[in-house]
């Protein structure tokens, strides 16, 4: 067995993280790698194409079950998927109530103390969109993951949360050891897409280590609950996530400190490529009765 | 290592001065410049004592003060007997304040009382993670189950309930509805909030006011209003000392029909919007309802203070100056009757303590109610301070304050030893925290909040009491086998 590698896939919400990660993860354990998927959604969807079940039961679901974590065994929470992934959901509480970043740092602290890493090569943690509070950033820390991808499109919002999750990524690099691994687009068909995602990457210090093209088969896996790795194997869509699962193996060690940029300099990135146009200041705050009213 | 005592005012200023100087040099430059504003002496003539206050205490300095739950729960709420008062969040807020707070009160408890009681929602793990919502509706049913002759619950939230966000106005609203419009409270005194204690006590007054007050609307009164009903306000009943304040009121002709909120009820809590006036002993604490009340209901109140028969008998007078001949007879017949017991405590002790020079450091209203008490002993303030005072406090305390008097607020316990070091008085008045401080420095020492176990302080039986207390203090001969630092 080498070095356990810790890995996490950030992004904004929507974007593809469950399911990128997941194809990913596939890939590298057909390639014969044993694999820990940590979810840190309290949606608890991070697993279910490797388990082909709608949601698994969560590490915080059975807790307040049996009335506190200490009364869990690692058993408990942990499923085996596909290639012999293991599969564990932090989950959290239901929306509006509660402290899900708390529920985030239960679960980790939970699979240390159990042993829960022993014996895999990768632990995988897939967490919610944006770095909301110090839970959140809980993968993030000291001894947590070393790397992160962020999974991001050529959307102005996506590259926005990208740039934000860089700035959670800057501030535990200087305390702990984390890296931002690369960016991952998942396209979206927007225009300049790869462009934009190439000169975010750039902006950033680090590299667009995928590009992952839009394809419907991904749609029909997801319909059966599986990945496309595993659904349809010799698709050009599974050859994909097989490149993209051997980039990240082999960028082991070439994370960077990100350098992230300001809205202002977002903006402009998207200016030079001109999908979005300059903003005329004077029209800044009117209506368009107010416009017409100019005019 | 002592300063020589100073011979005139001019020196004496000039020794705080110098004095202040000394203690801030041992802070890096900015806590200096922070402290140095809450630090002064007082100048016969200024409006307010010369010092900043209410503001946010400095990390790294030892605070004496406390947090919003501290005034909500333990100041506020927590003596109203008959309801019971949820601490709400994890265990040890509540455990470790369990029934510090000398608040006397009558009644069966566990039955129809619960002023020493602890109740917790004692919070775990789950309860941070999924909201401690549904275990509060659980508690509140236990309790109704349990304790079905209480008249009321409060919610007194810790830390933890800001943070995660329970709508526990949604879990009181409900379970009030659930069980017939039962008094259920929710206050929000979580303690990182404001500055200190201070907060907590204006949070727990507009509780009563948003949800005592507003619910008994257009209800009818629950008892016959006569034209000499008033509600002490802010005596907590430390040692009993609302209770000594009373039979004082009831004597000149007064009837009492609230204690806020030592001793006191919800019943009492309801019926105070239609006193004829409130008297106001801790002016910090419970000014807020106070003036909720004369704006909304027309009940005046008036500050008094009944330490020390100076001021008691000043403020009889005050009290009696809202009513007709009547009371004003009755006042003037209370302290006739009591003068001649309080000359005889002034003749025995006063000899004892003339001329002793005290320190004080205390909470709401002491600082500055419980000097006329001590110069009837002819003893002297030589300083005083504030925890949690305001400048509305500082302002009030120069009717009090001599020329001269040195000003502390929000004092750290490196500046508070300091001070006694160097000017040595004969007394410090403070907490327990400070108490074996200063007693292992060899100065004598009595806890000005909670009495040092004895009590009551308030009115004529209260300052028989206080003037034996000062005397045992002082003068204990257990001092002349310790030794000063400073003494040779």
């Amino acid at each position: 067995m080498s070095e356990l590698r810790q890995i996490a896939f950030y992004g904004k919400g929507g974007i593809g993280k469950s399911t990128t990660s997941q194809n990913t993860l596939a890939a590298l354990a057909q390639q014969g790698k044993k694999i820990l998927i940590v979810g840190c959604d309290p949606k608890a969807d991070s697993t279910r194409l490797i388990l082909h079940a709608k949601a698994q039961d969560t590490i915080l679901s059975l807790a307040a079950e049996a009335g506190s974590v200490e009364d869990l065994e690692l058993e408990d929470v942990m499923k085996v998927g596909f290639e012999d992934i293991r599969c564990v959901e932090s989950g959290g509480p239901e929306p509006g109530v509660g402290c899900a970043g708390r529920g985030v740092i239960t679960s980790i602290n939970f699979l240390e103390e159990q042993g829960a890493y022993d014996g895999v090569d990768y632990v995988s943690y897939d967490v919610l969109g944006d770095v909301v509070c110090g839970g959140f950033a809980m993968p993030i820390r000291e001894n947590k993951a070393q790397e992160i991808y962020i999974v991001m499109s050529g959307e102005m919002m996506a590259m926005y949360a990208g740039n934000n999750i860089s700035k959670g990524i800057l501030k535990y690099a200087n305390s702990g050891g984390v890296r931002l691994g690369g960016l991952v687009c998942n396209e979206r068909q927007t225009d300049k897409e790869y462009e934009l995602a190439e000169s975010l990457a750039k902006k950033l210090g680090t590299q667009l280590i995928y590009f992952v093209p839009r394809d419907n088969i991904v749609q029909h896996a997801e319909l059966r609950r599986m990945t496309v790795i595993e659904y349809a194997p010799d698709s050009v869509q599974a050859g994909h996530y097989r490149s993209l699962a051997e980039k990240v193996h082999a960028n082991k060690g070439n994370g960077i400190i990100p350098t992230p940029i300001t809205m202002d300099e977002l903006e402009d990135l998207l200016m030079e490529h001109g999908v979005m146009k300059a903003v005329d200041e004077s029209q800044v705050g009117k209506t368009a009765a107010d416009l017409a009213a100019i005019a | 290592m002592s300063l020589a005592q100073p011979e005139s005012i001019e020196d004496l200023k000039a020794r705080n001065k110098a004095l202040i100087k000394e203690v801030l040099e041992v802070y890096p430059e900015k806590t200096a410049k922070r402290r140095a504003k809450h630090l002064g002496t007082f100048e016969d003539g200024k409006p307010d004592c010369g010092v900043k206050s209410n503001i946010k205490s400095i990390p790294g300095v030892m605070t004496i003060r406390g947090c919003a739950y501290a005034g909500s729960k333990g100041v506020v709420w927590g003596p109203i007997k008959d309801m019971i008062h949820i601490s709400h969040g994890p265990v040890g807020c509540g455990q470790y304040s369990w029934a510090s707070r000398r608040n006397y009160y009558i009644g069966v408890t566990g039955i129809d009382t619960f002023g020493t009681m602890q109740f917790t929602s004692d919070f775990q793990e789950k309860d941070i993670v999924f909201g401690g919502d549904k275990k509060l509706a659980k508690l509140i049913d236990e309790i109704q189950e349990l304790f079905p002759l209480n008249k009321g619950i409060s919610v007194q939230s810790e830390c933890p309930i800001g943070l995660i966000g329970d709508d526990i106005e949604a879990v009181s609203k409900a379970k009030t509805k659930e069980y017939n419009g039962h008094t259920i409270v929710p206050v929000r005194c979580e303690g990182f909030r404001g500055v200190s204690q201070s907060l907590g006590h204006h949070l727990a007054n507009d509780a009563i006011r948003d949800w005592v007050f507003d619910k008994m609307e257009g209800k009818p009164a629950l008892f016959e209003s006569t034209p000499y009903d008033v509600a002490i306000i802010g005596d907590y009943n430390i040692g009993g000392d609302a209770w000594s304040s009373r039979i004082l009121l009831e004597e000149m002709g007064l009837r009492v029909v609230a204690q806020w909120s030592g001793d006191g009820t919800i019943a009492e809590l309801e019926a105070t919007p239609r006193a004829k006036l409130n008297v106001l002993h801790c002016y910090r604490s419970m000014n807020y309802i106070s003036r909720h009340m004369e704006e909304k209901y027309g009940v005046p109140w008036v500050e008094y203070n009944f330490f020390g028969p100076s001021k008691i008998e000043e403020s009889l007078r005050k009290i009696a100056s809202h009513f007709d001949d009547k009371i004003k007879e009755g006042a003037e017949r209370v302290i006739a009757k009591y003068r001649p017991l309080m000359d005889a405590v002034i003749a025995k002790y006063r000899p004892r303590l003339e001329g002793k020079k005290v320190m004080l450091f205390v909470g709401g209203l002491r600082p500055r109610h419980v000097i006329g008490a001590y110069e009837d002993l002819g003893m002297e303030i030589v300083g005083t301070g504030y925890e949690f005072g305001h400048n509305d406090d500082y302002q009030r305390t120069t009717h009090y304050v001599k020329d001269g008097t040195l000003i502390y607020d929000d004092v750290t316990g490196y500046e508070f030893e300091k001070f006694v070091e160097k000017i040595q008085p004969d007394l410090v008045g403070s907490g327990i925290k400070e108490k074996y401080v200063f007693q292992k420095m060899g100065v004598p020492f009595r806890q000005m909040h909670s009495w040092d176990y004895s009590g009551p302080y308030h009115g004529y039986d209260g300052f028989a009491i206080f003037a034996r207390d000062m005397d045992m203090a002082i003068n204990s001969p257990v001092w002349k086998f310790a030794k000063a630092p400073w003494a040779a």
